[in-house]
């Protein structure tokens, strides 16, 4: 018992790796406030893309999707970190983090706005279509709005799968809170800095999460 | 005319492909193995975390919830690094392999569980009584009744969310468990060329396309059905 207190919760350590850690949570919520957004924006593009009317569009979307799906996100990001390079294109690693996250999770994204789109009934672009509203005009304020309703609990999931998939950035040494943490877990030989970083991504996700699961329940009755 | 030769002898070099088959070959199968032993452990303890979550024994149900949510909220990379380089000092060493399995084990465990129990509140309650008055147990409602159709509501939200785990066998890499990633990349610094890491890459996707297109298969069916 003394042994696990003292190599999974040694406060000293914890206080002295603190700096390192919170200068890693920055660098974290940084790279969630580029890759969310361009997630959601490339989402919504490609969901449109994969909802065309000409089959050939639909499927070559759909082929796409399906193969960055299929991709392990970090076998993606090495392969734009590590694999690029010999090809000449040589890329910091956030330009490498945003890149890979791009295709990853607008792919994920894409599929969750066209359930929510197709969830949408057809009478509804009709109806808004016959005030005299443009196509784009009721994607906008008619469709989306309550696309985006419907699915939001999957949209909320997928975005604490996305802030969870940061952490593969460490990999490639962009200093985010897992990376902060694993450097000082190889320094003082305890894990206790790994727990800190650990309490950091509860702090972040554990509402998130209580949240998704009642929103789902009451969907669901 | 120049960027094509380029780019095959960056991504498609046939001698690298060659030399380099039988270890990503080897790479397939101990991911093969590694997703096969997560898929089915954890899916079984998701099943039975929710079966006993069914009894409504609150101190018991509080704890199968911080648990699952635990699991949910933090990235399988943190416990990953945990429970690799931290049990070995209270005494407890596991291969890395054994590291790898337990943990995408209980994240899926976690993840099932929380969409069993989802589908077993789906199932309406004149389901428990109508069968409860036949003469069923709680237990023999439950078994008979209930899972059977929750089960069949899960497929779809299950099956993607066992594929996403699945793929996550890659992070095993960064502890050294000898899977596809790990082989491309030591692969990629022995040969120097880009060529093993689109050799895995491929591999990913010859392995991962076909449950991802039957995960989109599921969902369009029972969706049709639900209508």
């Amino acid at each position: 018992m003394e042994a696990i207190v003292r190599q999974f919760f040694n406060f000293a350590i914890m206080e002295e790796a603190f700096p390192l850690i919170a200068t890693g949570l920055t660098q974290t919520i940084v790279i969630c406030l580029i890759v969310i957004p361009l997630g959601l924006a490339g989402g919504l593009a490609v969901a449109l893309a994969s909802l065309s009317r000409r089959r050939l569009v639909r499927w070559t979307v759909i082929a796409g999707i399906d193969f960055f799906r299929s991709i392990p996100p970090l076998v993606l990001l090495i392969f734009v970190y590590a694999g690029l390079p010999f090809a000449g294109l040589r890329l910091s690693p956030m330009t490498a983090v945003a890149i890979a996250f791009f295709l990853n999770t607008s792919s994920y994204y894409s599929e969750v706005y066209r359930a929510g789109i197709e969830s949408v009934g057809l009478g509804q672009w009709d109806a808004a279509r016959s005030t005299g509203l443009r196509a784009y005009q009721t994607l906008a304020y008619v469709v989306l709005p309550q696309a985006v309703r419907n699915v939001l609990p999957d949209l909320l999931s997928n975005t604490v799968e996305v802030v969870k998939l940061t952490s593969i950035a460490s990999v490639v040494a962009l200093p985010e809170l897992l990376y902060s943490a694993d450097m000082a877990r190889s320094v003082t030989f305890n894990s206790s800095p790994i727990v800190l970083a650990g309490a950091f991504y509860l702090i972040m996700l554990w509402p998130i999460v209580r949240l998704i699961s009642r929103l789902e329940r009451r969907i669901a009755t | 005319m120049e960027a094509w030769p380029r780019f095959t002898e960056t991504f498609f070099k046939w001698s690298v492909i060659v030399h380099y088959c039988p270890a990503i070959a080897n790479g397939v199968v101990v991911t093969v193995e590694i997703a096969v032993a997560v898929v089915i452990t954890g899916i079984l303890l998701g099943i039975v975390l929710a079966f006993v979550r069914a009894f409504r024994v609150l101190a018991i149900n509080a704890l199968i919830v911080v648990f699952v949510d635990m699991l949910r909220a933090l990235p399988p990379l943190v416990l990953i690094l945990l429970v690799y380089f931290g049990l070995p000092s209270v005494g407890i060493r596991l291969s890395s392999f054994a590291v790898l399995w337990l943990v995408l084990a209980l994240v899926l465990a976690a993840f099932a569980e929380e969409i069993f129990w989802a589908g077993i509140l789906s199932i309406p309650k004149g389901q428990w009584e109508a069968a409860r008055s036949t003469g069923l147990g709680f237990l023999g409602t439950l078994a008979y009744v209930v899972l059977p159709q929750a089960i069949r509501l899960t497929v779809p939200p299950l099956t993607n969310r066992t594929i996403a785990i699945t793929k996550n066998t890659a992070l095993g890499t960064v502890i050294g468990v000898g899977e596809i990633l790990n082989q491309a990349t030591t692969a990629e610094s022995f040969s120097g060329n880009a060529t093993p890491l689109m050799m895995g890459a491929i591999a990913y996707v010859l392995l991962f396309l076909p449950v991802v297109a039957l995960g989109r298969f599921l969902e369009t069916r029972f969706a049709w059905r639900r209508v």
